[in-house]
Order: C-alpha cells, then structure tokens, then sequence
C-alpha cells in the first residue's frame, strides 16, 4: 500500500483513539461530579454542529460549485429556526424535560396518548430516512479516501476498488466507539458525556479545517480577497439564476429537518442540560454556520477554476489542498471531513438505536417474555443489550446501503431525500406541540400520506433511473396514469423534484393531519397529554393567551373526567351542552353551567375543593391544569382510601355496638342468674327455717303442751308442703324454659277444662266464679292438661289475693276471627300499675300480701300458653285484677 | 336459766312461722319479745318498743332489713342497740354488708335453736 494511504489510515485510526480518549475523560469527569466545565452553552452549540455533516463539509461545496448560492439555504433554514423561533425549540426542550422524552418518536407518541403505534411508525420513517445518510458519510470517508489515492500516483488500482473495505471498517469502528459511549448506562435523561464532548471536539475540528482551506484559498491560491471577488464574479457561479421556488423549499426544507432530524433532537433537545443554553446557542449557531459557509463559494469558484474538468466539486475540499502541494493542509481537511461523517453516524445512531429499542425491540421482547412492564435489574441489562444491537444493526443497515446504492447519486442529493423523508414528522410534531385539537388518527393519517408520497416521489427515484422505477414510469406514471408520475403528481409538471416532493408530501400530510383531526375525538389520555403538553407553559406569564372559552371547557372536561369518570363527565358536558343548543362536548362556560359543574365536583371532593378547582380554572389563577389534575388524583385516591376507612370504622362500629350488646345481654343474664339463685336460695330457707326451729323446739324442749305441740307439728308439714311445691314448680318452670317439655295434645271443649279447673282449684269457699258456661262450649285441640294448669293458677291467684269482702272471679269467653280469648277478672284492688309489668317474671309477688307463694306461678303460665301457641297477658282497667288468655283461633278447628 | 331474764328484744320479721319460733325460744329464756313484721315502719316500732337487742330480718316488705340498720345506727338512741342480722340469702357479701352496716352478728336461715339463743344472749348481756 502507497505512503500516503498508509499514513492516512494511521492519521484516522489515531484521530479516532483521540475521539476515545476525550470521551473517556470527558464521562470520568462527569462521573467524578467535576463537569461543570463539560457543560456549558458553548459546548452545547458545537454539540449543535452534528447539523454539518460530510455532506456540509464536502458537499457544500459540491453545492455552490453546481447550484451557485443556493447551498446557502442549507445553512438558512436551520438560522431562522436558532434566531427566530428558539422559543418554540424552548417548547420542546420543557416538554420533553417534562415528560421524560427520549428521542422525537417518544415525543409524538407520547402527545398522541403514548401511542406505540406511532412510536412505530416514526421509528421505522426514521430509520428509512437516516439510513442513506449513513450510507453518505461512509461514502465521503471512502471518496476521501479515494482522492488521496487519486493524487497518488503510487496507489494501485487494485487499492482503489477496497473502497468497500474502508466504508466497512469505518462503521465498524464508529459502531464500537458508539456502543462504548453511547450506551454506557441508562441515564434517565439518556445524556452521553463523553459522546457529547467528542462531538463538540469534532465540531472545532471541522470549523478548523474549512476555515483553513478557505484561508488558503483565498489568500495563497486566488491572492486576497479582492482578487477573489473579482474571480467570483467571473464564474459560471455568479450567473446561477435564482430560483425563487428552489429557494423557498429547500430553506424550509433544512428548517424543518433541523427540528425533525433525530440526531438534531438528540443534541437540541436530549442533551441538553440546561434550557438557557437555548439563549445562547440562538446566536452562536448561527455564527457557526456562518463561519462554516463563508468559504464555500470561493472554494468552488477557484476548485472549478484550476482543477482539471471531471473532479468531483464534492471533493474540492480536499483536492486542492492535495493538487497544490500542500499534504499536511490536505490531512486537516480529510480530518475535517471525518470529523463531519463521524459526529453525524455517531449521534444518529444513538438516536436510532433509542428509538429501535424503546419503540420495536423492548415491545416484542416484553411481549414475547410477559414480563411486563416492572423495570427489574435484569430489564435493563436487556435494553442496554438492545441498545447496542441496534446501533450495529442501524450502522451495518447504513454500510449495506452504501454497498447497494453503489455511491452513484451526488451527496447533496441523498442529503435531501434524507431532509425530506424526516420533514414529515413536522406537521405531528408542531401540530402536537401546539394545537390542542390535533388526535393521534390526525398524526397517524398525516404521517403516512406524507411518508408515500416521499417514498414515491423521491426516495424511490433518487436511486436513479430504472433503479426501482423504471424510465417508463417516471414518464408515464404507474399503469399508464399520467396523475401519478412520481416527479409530477397530480400533472404538477416543471418543478424541481425535490422541491415537487416536498410540496406535495408535506402539503397533503398537513392536510391529511388537521382533517384527520378534526373529524376525530381524542381518547382521555390523548386529552390529558395534549393539555399538559400544549400548556406546558401555562403557570408562566403566557398562561392567559390561548384560554378562550372552548379551551377553558376543555381544561374543565379534563379535570371533570378525573374526578367524575370519562363517561359521567362527558355525559355531563354533552347534555349541557345540548341544553345550550351546542353541538359537541363542549359547552360555553357559563354560570349556570359552572354552578352545576361545581355541584357535580363538590359530591365527589367537597364544596370548597370543588369551588377552588373550578374558580382556578376558570379565573385562570397561577395554577396549572397540571396542578389541578394532580390534586384531583390525589383527591380521588384519598376519597377512595376514605370511602374504604369509612366502611371499615363503620364495621368496626358494628361489631363493637354487637359486642357490647351481647356484653349486656350477658351482663344481665349473670345478673339474672344471680338474682335467681339469691331468689331461690331465700325460698328454698325460709321454710327449712320454720321446720328445723319447730322440729329443734319439739326435739329439745320439755314441757310443751298438747295443743302446742300439734300446732308445731301443722307448720312444719305446711313448710314441707310449701317447700316440696317450691321445687315442683322449678322443676316445672325449668322444663318448660328449656323447651324440653312434650305436648300432649287432646281433644277436648273448654267448658270442660274450665268446670276440671275449678274443681282442682279447691272448692271455692268464698270465692263466687261467675260463667257463661253457653259461651263456652267451645271445641279445643291443644295440651288440656297444661291449659287446666293454667286456669287453676289463675284461679288460686283470686282465691289467695282477691281482697274484695265478697271476692268475686268472673270468667269471660269471647271469640273473634282470629282468637279465643278467656278473661279472667276479680273484684278486687288489682295489681298496682308499677308491678303490672312484672307479674309475669319469676319470684315477682307482690307487696303486703297475707297468702306469699313463691312467685313462680304466673311466670309458669306464660311459659305454657307460649308452648300452646297463645299469650297470656295483664288487663288493666278492669275494676280488679283482669288476666287474659289469647289462644289462636287454629286451636279451636277440632 | 333465765339469762335474758328482763330484757326486751323487738323480732323484726315477715315470715309469721319463723316469728312464732324465734318468739318461742327468746320468750322461754325470760325476756320480753316484740314483733313487728313491716320494714317501712320498723324505726317507729323500735322507737315505740325502745328493746335492749333487735333481731332483723334481711328481705322484708317495704324496706331492706341493711336500710333499717343504717338508720338504727345513724340515731342517737339506737346507735349502740345490739342488732343480729338474720337472713336467708346465704352469700359472703351479705355477710359483709349486714357488718358493715354495723350489725353485730349475722345469721343464716336456718339457723339451729341453739346458736341463736346464744348470739342473742351474748349480745344481750355485753
């Protein structure tokens, strides 16, 4: 191999090592925490210079040298957009700081309600329209490479044709030192370092260089700068017409790839550490570019001027230096164009290869591992691992279309197919950024009509004739349909093809957005990011310009829709809007409407949350809509943890009122149970006394008389008497209480029962009963026994308690269509209102009686006739005690 | 042995069978025995019958047996009159309570003959 191919590749390779070693200071650094040198605006704007590929270092030239001045607009359009319109890039910056935004895919799908669909889609426009930029500085490496060979008379042929060689060995060491730097960690922010310090390196490489070249140039070969002018003036170059359409076009063209390009957005807007370095990058850039234009024109005239006819004007840059013996000005120059082919494939392909793994790869591979969404250690080593594939993947794409293309097409003319195809993203990206209205199908349908036509229109044919569409059909158009012709859509004839492609892509991609748009409605979340997106100003002093009355009900609706639901605040807004005769979602805001909006709020968060979010909405206070939704978040996940304390304190209060009733049920049956065994305890002794004193007195005393002693003799058998029926009716009311008791059911008449319960009662010495005995022949299915039971406990109560001087019982027997009723009632004082309520209960007697029982008797009657199906109950009002026996009708049905 | 010989002791009592044997046996050993059978006007019979001891019955008509008690004790003519507390609700805390009312002994129904005579007697002659 030659000298000088020899030492050209060894300047590379060094140059490269270089690339490396500032890279890797520059992370160390950084990670050191010392970095305050490595960011600041200066190296901001010379990250910024990525814009200036090979295709500006070389191909500028190549430009002016074809198409005069008109090179200018490449570094025109980018100009307006720094000077101009760095407020809207501010935008970008703070949505994207915002929203955590990594690469322009990410920033319009995540407008569009993170619509991977649309992630998809710009990724995969991206990589279509990046990859020939690629492909485009491999070439210029390799046609560098190859105009050394060519001033070297030592390099044989057979050197010439291992162009292939050096394009691959090219990516493949910018694909190392890219996985090396670019994919070093997972930043958050996804800021590179040390990538971004070796581009700022390269970018005073190149400024370097061409400012060189000029330099000589215009002092050492054209002889001044009036000597210049005067050779200027008197080339073919100053006779250029311009064209007015050209011009516009490609101005826009480069404006809008400045902001589209996804290297462009890496360093504009993904680097970025600061979002004043905007400021000054609004004028330094511009200098830049200045600086990087000025020579162009002089390099060409005098380029056309000396070197022989048929040198590529691409590679002026170069030859000159080369032909007028100056090698070591020839090197810069070369390293000023591999500084530009570098820089570019080195950040586009972080930026491809974020967009590839975050939009394609990570999707597919969370998909196929159903691992979801959870980012575990183990996740990131994938995405890294993804990273790095994709950046060989998108540079090994670039390398094997540098090897099918073939290199044939001018640099210039790749550069703005390549401008074109990522142009398209504009309408979403600013649509997205600034109009509310703009849905995901209006990105969806713009950006596809858009990439067509550009596919049609001019990736396809700028690979040249009979390449991929035939001769015949660039004249014809497709099936013979002249409408179609790919350089004259629609019978546009006689623009320029670039300029026609533009027009028409663009144009119907706009078109095809706001109409799409339009006629589409957003999904919430679409809603909710193009609010905090398109406002991503809102608490600063913009906040009031563009709150007309339909974005105040917007603003309103998403806030609604937090707090009430999709459905229930659409449905609210739709009927108060149908209520103000208004088409649409969207009423005016009126008074009334706020009035009822509030109301609706305030059951969901309160009154006076309610009335602070609407009152900040509407009077537009210094409280983004932001803001506003997180506290409505916050206010629904507290509601909800409220609402489910609520229901949980409520339960608790349940059980705990449970808890204390059973406490006091058994409070009170311990009490029961004691007063019981007290009350028992009393009358089971009081007896026993009696006969134990009486049976001790006859036992031990002497000299007790006859009568005396049977007199003794009767109280002792009474108190046994007394005692055994004390533990007869216990027993009794034991069994009964406990429900242990068999019914012996008969059949029988109650007049029956009645006559048997008066004879077992005693002969009635005093007591008159008086009957209707016609009455009460009444036929009876129930427990005889136990009903006679009854009526005899009621009768001895009036026999022992009825007071009257002639005691009187008289017995009533009444039917209805329900009941039998027996009443019994005497004629004496009764039962005194206080104790009415308890004569049923155990141990109950009354006060002052002669005749004491054990107060058991009533509290057996109840127990039977609830066992019979009746009640038993006290009458008052009846002249002297009245107790009523209620049976069911159902007994009487024999 | 007529060791309660001149003294009078008022029975306060509902159960008449129980008041005819305590009679019997206090009346035999020489004093002099008063009943009386209604808790709410026992004070006035106490007052009227002025007795040198007082047998009380616990569960009597209108008024507890410990109410009388207390009030025997909260007056001057009576704070010192002997009382034996009888009753038929056997547990420990009515023994502590007819004490702590200021009862000098407390007996459970049934008693034997015997040991009353004795209590009283004890009471009586201290």
């Amino acid at each position: 191999m030659s000298n000088s191919l020899n030492f050209l590749a060894v300047v590379s390779i060094g140059y490269i090592a270089l690339l490396f070693f500032v890279a890797f200071m520059a992370e160390r650094a950084a990670l050191s925490g010392h970095a305050r040198w490595l960011r600041s605006p200066l190296v901001y704007t010379l990250s910024l210079s990525v814009y200036c590929t090979a295709w500006t270092f070389y191909g500028a030239v190549g430009f002016a040298a074809r198409s005069g001045l008109e090179y200018l607009t490449i570094y025109i359009g980018p100009t307006l957009i720094m000077v101009g319109w760095w407020w809207a890039l501010r935008r970008m910056v703070r949505v994207a700081r915002s929203q955590r935004i990594t690469s322009v895919a990410d920033l319009i799908s995540s407008r569009f309600g993170k619509s991977n669909t649309l992630a998809v889609m710009i990724t995969l426009m991206a990589v279509a329209g990046t990859t020939p930029y690629i492909a485009l500085q491999l070439q210029s490496v390799t046609l560098s490479f190859g105009a050394f060979a060519n001033a070297d008379p030592s390099a044989t042929p057979s050197e010439l044709g291992d162009n292939n060689a050096t394009a691959f060995w090219v990516a493949m060491a910018l694909a190392l030192f890219t996985v090396l730097f670019g994919t070093r960690n997972l930043d958050a922010n996804e800021r590179h370092h040390g990538v971004v310090m070796a581009i700022a390196l390269e970018a005073v490489v190149k400024l370097f260089a061409l400012l060189s070249v000029g330099i000589f140039v215009v002092w050492g070969l054209a002889g001044g700068v009036g000597e210049m002018v005067t050779r200027i003036e008197a080339s073919e170059i100053s006779t250029w017409q311009v064209v007015p359409s050209r011009w516009i076009g490609l101005i826009f063209l480069s404006a809008a790839a400045f902001l589209t390009l996804p290297r462009m957005f890496q360093v504009l807007v993904v680097e970025i550490e600061d979002e004043r370095y905007l400021r000054f990058a609004s004028w330094a850039f511009p200098l830049y570019l200045l600086l990087m234009s000025l020579f162009v024109v002089p390099i060409a005239v005098i380029g056309l001027e000396r070197l022989p006819a048929g040198t590529n004007p691409d590679l002026f840059v170069l030859s000159l230096p080369l032909m007028n013996g100056q090698p070591s000005l020839a090197i810069l120059s070369f390293l000023g164009g591999f500084s530009s082919a570098t820089s570019m494939v080195i950040v586009a392909s972080i930026a491809l290869s974020t967009m590839v793994s975050n939009h394609i790869v990570m999707p597919i591979w969370l998909r196929l591992t159903g691992t979801g969404a959870n980012v575990s250690g183990d996740v990131r080593h994938v995405v890294l691992l993804s990273r790095r594939f994709s950046i060989l993947g998108v540079l090994l794409l670039g390398y094997v279309y540098y090897r099918i293309s073939g290199g044939g097409a001018a640099l210039a003319a790749i550069g703005l197919v390549s401008f074109a195809g990522v142009a398209q993203f504009l309408p979403a990206l600013l649509g997205g950024l600034f109009w509310r209205g703009a849905t995901r199908s209006g990105a969806i349908a713009g950006l596809s009509v858009g990439f067509i036509i550009w596919l049609w229109c001019l990736f396809l044919p700028s690979f040249g004739p009979d390449e991929v569409i035939s001769t015949q059909v660039l004249a014809n158009g497709p099936w013979g349909i002249s409408l179609l012709r790919p350089q004259a859509l629609f019978g546009i004839d006689g623009l320029d093809p670039v300029v026609h492609a533009v027009f028409w892509s663009i144009g119907l991609n706009t078109l095809a957005f706001i109409v799409t748009s339009l006629f589409s409605f957003p999904s919430p979340l679409e809603r909710l990011q193009g609010a905090q997106i398109v406002d991503v100003f809102d608490h600063t002093s913009s906040g009031q310009r563009w709150r007309g009355g339909v974005a105040q009900s917007e603003d309103l609706m998403i806030m609604a829709q937090r707090i009430l639901g999709a459905n229930e605040a659409q449905g609210l807004f739709q009927r108060a809007a149908e209520a103000q005769g208004i088409e649409g979602f969207l009423p005016e805001p009126t008074p009334d409407f706020l009035n009822q909006l509030e109301r609706e709020l305030s059951g969901s968060v309160g009154a006076a949350t309610a009335h602070a979010m609407v009152g900040q909405i509407v009077g537009g206070a210094a409280v983004s809509v932001d803001d506003l939704i997180a506290v409505a978040d916050e206010a629904a996940q507290i509601m909800e943890y409220s609402s489910q304390l609520e229901a949980k304190s409520e339960e608790l209060a349940r059980t705990a009122r449970k808890l204390s009733e059973v406490n006091e049920k058994l409070t009170q049956l311990s009490v029961q149970k004691d007063a019981f065994l007290s009350q028992i305890s009393h009358e089971l002794r009081t007896p026993m006394t009696s006969i134990r004193a009486f049976s001790e007195i006859l036992r031990d005393e002497g000299g007790i008389s006859g009568e005396e002693q049977s007199k003794m003799s009767a109280i002792i058998h009474s108190e046994s008497v007394r005692l055994t029926r004390l533990l007869d009716d216990l027993l009794d009311l034991s069994v009964l209480e406990n429900g242990q008791v068999n019914m012996n059911i008969e059949t029988g008449s109650l007049v029956a029962v009645l006559d048997h319960a008066i004879a077992a009662a005693g002969r009635p010495e005093k007591l008159r009963i008086l009957r209707k005995r016609e009455r009460e022949n009444i036929p009876l299915k129930t427990d005889l026994d136990r009903l006679s039971q009854v009526f005899i406990n009621l009768i001895a109560n009036a026999q022992k308690y009825c007071d009257a001087e002639v005691p009187e019982l008289r017995i009533d027997v009444s039917k209805s269509r329900s009941n039998l009723q027996i009443d019994f009632v005497d004629n004496g004082k009764g039962i005194p209102r206080a104790a009415q309520a308890l004569v049923f209960e155990k141990f109950s007697r009354l006060e002052g009686q002669k005749e004491s029982g054990a107060g058991l008797g009533l509290a057996i009657c109840r127990e039977v006739i609830g066992r019979i199906g009746g009640t038993i109950s006290y009458v008052p009002g009846q002249g002297g005690a009245a107790f009523r026996v209620t049976l069911p009708i159902a007994l009487t049905r024999v | 042995m007529s060791k309660l010989a001149g003294k009078t002791v008022l029975i306060i009592e509902d159960e008449p069978n129980i008041i005819e044997a305590i009679s019997f046996i206090l009346s035999r050993d020489g004093s002099t025995v008063h009943t009386h059978s209604n808790g709410q006007t026992a004070i006035e019979a106490v007052a009227e019958r002025a007795p040198d001891l007082i047998v009380l019955d616990v569960m009597l008509p209108g008024r507890s047996g410990y109410d009388i008690l207390k009030d025997l004790r909260n007056a001057e003519a009576t704070a010192q009159t002997p009382v034996l507390m009888l009753t038929a609700r056997g547990q420990m805390k009515d023994r502590e309570m007819a004490l702590e009312y200021g009862a000098n002994k407390f007996m459970t129904k049934p008693f034997s003959n015997a040991d009353v005579l004795e209590a009283v007697r004890e009471l009586a002659t201290s």
